[in-house]
């Protein structure tokens, strides 16, 4: 039984659609790239398997049940980490709010609670930081936070909104290094601009403008590799590789990874 | 310089400005670094005008002047907190609007009254002389309130301000914290015109906040670290005022704002 099942999803704000009819499945332990143009949709299509946002037609099923229903399966990372820094709290507080309302006690946390965020942080390699004020932090260790709060409720899904948009290129390796290591036990979902990177990492990937292609690239790894030593490779090809219809330049150039549907 | 203070102590109107100015420091140094880290230091500037109309209808009904700034300081939040819950874009246009009209709401109603002559400046400047008994009992029971609020529902306070979005979807009813806040800081700006007046209220409280903030490393810590250093201000405020025969509100201030200055010359010099 697959994840999270979508169903002829549209989604409009106000009289402007913003997605149309989209299809999309996702199994147990996928590593799903959403990829696609800004203000094409990617960040809505998550807003709303969240249930955050209301959709008007279609059905979204996580878990079999309405998003809601399944909030505490999922860990949700958003975007823009960097926002309110000057506030005064320590990386544990932070990680701590990713608990799901259970039993708490009267005043503060609970070991239980103190236990499961320490765990979450070891997982992400900032067990050190726990008593840093979030506002010291780089860009990349706020994001392995943001990572670890999203682990505290030990997840089934985890969901990640341009996870790397504000890191440098060595931060961003290591992001997607852990996301890999996490990939192992959990189902990751990620949106993103940096199509090659998430690529190499990423088994399916979904492009998303409006509409939705699909498309398993999990036997085309082999393939990415015998591009030399470069593992990054140009977008054309990559949006060749996803069956772009608005690409002609690259018909012809190698055409074996044509993967139009 | 001691002596005139041991001395004046010895009145009653002496010891009740004393008490009130501790109580009211410590909920406006609580209250205020809610609104700061939440970025509603506009919004509280705005419920704290608007509480103006609520003075000018108790004196024309003839109601508790508290009564009547509580009351309508608590719908200015209502209404506020209403609005900016659906139209966050259009929030300052608001807040300008229900200021105005609140203090133009307080002016007249105090035309209206006949034959009152009701000291304005008092309201807008504070009047932490004329504290009465009860005024004290409504400070006490506020300031428990407010510590009871924080020490039980921090954590969901504290999430709500941190990161709306995500303690939405952790299950904190955000709606519900958002306006418990500002109800909150309409009780306190309103307890809060006694010592510093409505106009001054606001430095009341950002000033400690904002020192606080620098040197805190949670948001329980600023809070009761900027409780302190509200209380140091109000009462060197007062020593000033009672020596030098100041306006007590305005004396807070600017013992406020130099203590501000020197603070950020020396933290800059470290940098």
């Amino acid at each position: 039984m697959p994840i999270i099942e979508i169903h002829n999803l549209s989604f409009a704000y106000e009289s402007q659609v913003v997605l149309e009819n989209i299809n999309l499945q996702v199994e147990e332990k996928d590593f799903l790239a959403i990829i696609g143009p800004n203000g094409g949709g990617k960040s809505t299509l998550l807003k709303l398997m969240l249930g955050i946002n209301e959709y008007q037609e279609g059905t979204i099923k996580v878990l079999g049940n309405a998003p809601k229903k399944s909030l505490s399966h999922i860990g949700y990372v958003p975007q823009n980490t960097n926002v309110n820094t000057d506030f005064p709290i320590k990386v544990i507080e932070v990680v701590m709010m990713g608990h799901v309302d259970g039993k708490r006690p009267l005043f503060g946390y609970s070991k239980d609670e103190i236990l499961c965020a320490s765990g979450a942080l070891e997982q992400v390699g900032m067990a050190d930081f726990a008593q840093t004020k979030i506002g010291s932090l780089s860009g990349g260790q706020r994001q392995r936070v943001m990572i670890a709060r999203a682990l505290c409720a030990h997840p089934r899904i985890l969901i990640l909104d341009e996870p790397t948009s504000s890191i440098d290129i060595t931060g961003q390796r290591e992001i997607y290094e852990l996301l890999r290591e996490l990939n192992k036990h959990i189902t990751i979902i990620v949106v993103s601009h940096d199509i090659s990177v998430i690529l190499e990492y990423a088994n399916k990937a979904a492009h998303v403008n409006k509409t939705l292609s699909y498309h398993d690239i999990s036997d085309k790894k082999s393939t990415f590799h015998q591009h030399g030593n470069n593992e990054h490779f140009c977008e054309i090809e990559l949006l060749q590789m996803l069956g772009s219809d608005n690409c002609d330049t690259c018909e012809d150039t190698n055409p074996k990874w044509s993967l139009k549907p | 310089m001691i002596e005139p203070l041991l001395e004046a102590l010895q009145f009653e109107f002496m010891q009740h400005a004393l008490l009130a100015g501790i109580l009211v420091s410590f909920a406006a140094g609580i209250i205020g670094s809610l609104i700061v880290v939440n970025r509603m230091v506009f919004l509280a500037g705005g419920i704290a005008h608007t509480s103006y109309g609520g003075i000018g209808l108790a004196v024309y009904f003839g109601l508790p002047i508290f009564l009547g700034a509580s009351l309508f300081a608590v719908g200015a939040a209502l209404l506020i907190a209403a609005l900016t819950l659906k139209k966050r874009h259009r929030m300052d246009t608001f807040i300008g609007l229900i200021w105005a009209v609140g203090m133009a709401i307080g002016v007249i109603f105090v035309d209206l009254t006949p034959g009152y002559n009701v000291d304005l400046m008092g309201y807008l400047f504070g009047s932490i002389l004329a504290v009465s008994t009860q005024d004290l009992y409504f400070m006490v029971g506020l300031l428990v309130l407010i510590l009871a609020v924080v020490t039980l529902r921090y954590r969901d306070i504290l999430a709500v301000s941190y990161d709306s979005e995500y303690a939405g979807l952790r299950g904190v009813n955000v709606r519900f914290f958002y306006t418990l806040i500002l109800i909150l800081s309409a009780l306190t700006v309103v307890i809060a015109i006694k010592v510093v007046g409505l106009i001054l209220v606001i430095a009341m409280l950002t000033i400690p906040v904002y020192i606080a903030e620098k040197l805190s490393s949670s948001l329980f810590s600023m809070m009761f670290l900027s409780g302190a250093i509200a209380t140091l201000f109000t009462l060197v405020g007062l020593w000033f005022s009672y020596v030098y025969d100041l306006t007590s509100g305005a004396s807070i201030i600017m013992v406020s704002a130099v203590s501000l200055g020197v603070f950020l010359l020396f933290t800059h010099k470290k940098t």
